[in-house]
């Protein structure tokens, strides 16, 4: 079939939709994005649901739904999305599923675009669930293909974790004949996803009961290859991408035997036999050092394990070749460094943005009260921490704006502000505005509504159109509800209103409302 | 055959269609490829950049190894500059000459120029003024990727299909357009080449 060029994350799409998935749940996030808009521009809606969800955990939950009338979901998120889905993800280890769910998780280490290097594999391995790390595009659409069939083997929703640079990597993809979707077929067991507690409890003891066949499976998964290697002074663990690192090192072929993992639990088969024939164990992972830490034990007795643990290699940041290299001493001659004169070149708010003029406005404002804190959130706007405006003292997660400027309001800060975005609002802060309303804090929230997702590309916003009705909704004051076009001529309105707010004791909430500089551009295309 | 390419530039001025050309190029001519994108955060006015490998067999890592790069091609100087550690000391630095300010810090143009020149195998072209010359702007990334052909060892031809292909549905204009920018960047390149 059709070689086809593909990112990472399109040919996770692709293996889903050739895997025959009924629906996609995604809510945007970097570097997970491009999953979902593949499948949004390559299918028909009508085939293959897949609208933006509001976060993740609904994305979680409703993929549930789809799973429990017998068909395949496919939900999508960045690693710090997992920590939303979470309470859903984990139960639903404990119900297990009915049609198969592939819960795609892309970590990013480095964090290229993210506030942590968390590793996804941890949270697989606390659900007690099977876990797929691809280590290129084609095992990536494979994996996405078949991973729906071996969740609806075993009973149980598969993780499967990416990083940042496989998702944004594109190379080659061999396609595989497109499977059926399946038909509504409702679960046998109507108990199956009750979790009374009396439920609950056979329901984990039959996923305690599933962990030796998942291990089972994984020894006998082909993502799981034993590759021996004539010295045996060292056994090398190489998982998901950095399988590639390594070999880039040898391009000769490898001496030292390997077992490379793209599934776990771990194939304890595998791992024993590279124990026992080799006189060390150097452990190669993305992330944080989960399969080290698990080989060295709390005593670090027995075989010696090197990796991140013992500094062989980097703790921090994504692993590449060079850095795997030295782990086997292998250095450069010469050093050659970035020369002086060039000078570092962050991202910054585009020419024209209506964040922009919010922050000018709000620079201004702030200037007349020197205790006031701006408490921001996750989004472009975020940006606004940086000169010229450095307008913002903290961005937690998404939604803590609202709920930290309540809480500064709490304990007697005045004027306490809350900058969040309006993708970011229904993501996370509504729940939180409840809050603000039922305690009557005195906070000033400012909702900046470019009516867009604008930092992952320009996905729609599920509150577009509805943020007045929706704070009106959930008890805000009318008269406290303030919408203005942010533009450089209505920045004396903009600082006007602003302090007017800021004198009211209670909560308000003020939208600087304009389209995203980059949507519109698109537009007019 | 091997070619281990990092493109470089500033978000938003087009290194992923210079990227994207040769891709299919390559993958026309039954090669092997990888291409590690950055997207996100950084897209929005910050330093970016694209790695590129080409092979006639199969590649591992989507990174490229310091000091193992063939060629940096960039839209900007400073930004040609910021992946000096990558390129091999035989390697090529094609790049545009002219700066692309959004820093206030941004330094002296001619210490870049003195920087890139300290590299005995580089071609600056002035890519804004050739693309206005061809007839639009925005065929500057086309202008460049023009002027990095002779580098390649992908057939011309293969790399006009592309652009057809890749600029399909804008139209017969803007192809033609994009064509005529990557001849004008070739001729200039050969034309150093040359000398």
């Amino acid at each position: 079939m059709q070689n086809l060029l593909l990112l990472g994350d399109e040919a996770i799409a692709q293996g889903a939709i050739d895997g025959g998935i009924s629906g996609v749940y995604a809510y945007p996030g970097t570097p997970s994005t491009e999953i979902t808009t593949y499948i949004q521009e390559t299918t028909d809606k009508r085939e293959i649901r897949s609208d933006w969800s509001v976060n993740e955990k609904t994305a979680m939950e409703a993929a549930m739904g789809l799973s429990y009338v017998g068909k395949r979901a496919l939900v999508c998120m960045k690693h710090v999305g997992l920590n939303v889905a979470a309470d859903a993800f984990i139960n639903a280890a404990i119900t297990g599923i009915n049609g198969g769910i592939v819960v795609l998780v892309a970590d990013d280490p480095s964090m290229h675009s993210s506030q942590n290097e968390q590793d996804s594999r941890f949270y697989g391995k606390f659900a007690l669930i099977p876990i797929l790390e691809p280590s290129n595009q084609q095992e990536a659409y494979d994996m996405a293909y078949t991973g729906f069939e071996l969740s609806e083997k075993l009973g149980y929703p598969i993780l499967m974790r990416i990083t940042t640079r496989l998702a944004h990597s594109r190379s080659g993809i061999i396609r595989k004949p497109q499977k059926q979707q399946r038909p509504i077929s409702l679960p046998t067991n109507r108990k199956q996803f009750i979790l009374l507690p009396a439920i609950a409890r056979q329901r984990y003891s039959a996923l305690l009961a599933a962990q030796s066949e998942f291990e089972e499976q994984a020894n006998n998964s082909l993502y799981n290859e034993y590759i021996d290697g004539v010295n045996k002074k060292m056994g090398i663990i190489a998982c998901g991408l950095t399988f590639n690192y390594l070999m880039e090192n040898f391009p000769n072929g490898c001496e030292y035997p390997i077992v490379k993992i793209g599934q776990y639990p771990l194939p304890r088969k595998k791992i024993e036999r590279l124990i026992d024939e080799c006189e060390s164990i150097l452990v190669i992972e993305d992330g944080y050092p989960l399969v080290e830490e698990l080989l060295k034990g709390y005593t670090g007795k027995g075989i010696q394990v090197k990796g991140k643990l013992d500094g062989t290699l980097p703790r921090q940041g994504e692993l590449n070749p060079n850095n795997v290299g030295q782990a086997f001493g292998f250095t450069l001659e010469k050093d050659i460094t970035i020369p002086e004169v060039v000078k570092m070149r962050p991202p910054s708010l585009c020419k024209g943005c209506g964040h922009i003029d919010l922050y000018e406005s709000l620079v201004k404002v702030l200037k007349d009260y020197p205790t006031a804190r701006v408490f921001s959130d996750i989004g472009c706007y975020t940006l606004g921490a940086l000169p010229p405006y450095t307008a913002i003292d903290t961005c937690l997660d998404m939604g803590a704006s609202i709920t930290m400027a309540k809480g500064a309001a709490d304990g007697g800060l005045h004027p306490s502000v809350a900058v969040i975005g309006d993708s970011t609002f229904t993501h996370s802060g509504i729940t939180g505005l409840i809050d603000c309303v039922n305690d009557n804090s005195n906070v000033t929230i400012i909702i900046v509504d470019n009516e867009t997702t604008a930092m992952t590309g320009g996905q729609t916003s599920s509150g577009t159109g509805k943020l007045e009705a929706i704070c009106q909704a959930v008890g805000v004051d009318e008269n406290h509800i303030h919408v203005c076009e942010p533009l450089k001529k209505n920045i004396d309105y903009i600082v006007q209103l602003i302090k007017k707010e800021i004198s009211y004791t209670g909560v308000s909430v003020i939208i600087p409302r304009r389209e995203c500089i980059q949507t519109l551009k698109r537009k007019k295309k | 055959m091997k070619i281990d390419i990092i493109l470089s530039g500033v978000g938003g001025q087009g290194i992923l269609s210079i990227a994207a050309v040769i891709g299919q190029a390559a993958l026309e001519n039954k090669h092997y490829m990888k291409q590690s994108e950055v997207h996100g955060m950084s897209q929005r006015g910050g330093d970016v950049q694209a790695n590129l490998r080409i092979s006639d067999k199969p590649i591992f890592s989507d990174l490229i190894p310091l000091q193992q790069a063939d060629l940096i091609l960039s839209l900007e100087p400073m930004e040609a500059l910021r992946y000096m550690p990558y390129v091999k000391e035989a390697g090529w630095i094609v790049t545009n000459e002219t700066p692309f300010k959004n820093i206030s810090n941004y330094p002296n143009e001619a210490d870049i120029e003195d920087e890139i020149k300290k590299h005995k195998n580089h071609i600056l072209i002035n890519i804004d003024e050739i693309a206005k010359e061809v007839g639009s702007a925005r065929t500057a990334n086309m202008v460049l990727l023009g002027a990095a052909l002779p580098f390649l060892s992908l057939p011309e031809e293969d790399i006009e299909d592309a652009i057809s292909a890749i600029f399909e549905k804008k139209g017969e204009e803007i192809i033609k357009l994009n064509i005529k920018a990557l001849r004008a960047g070739s001729e200039i390149s050969r034309n150093i080449l040359n000398k």
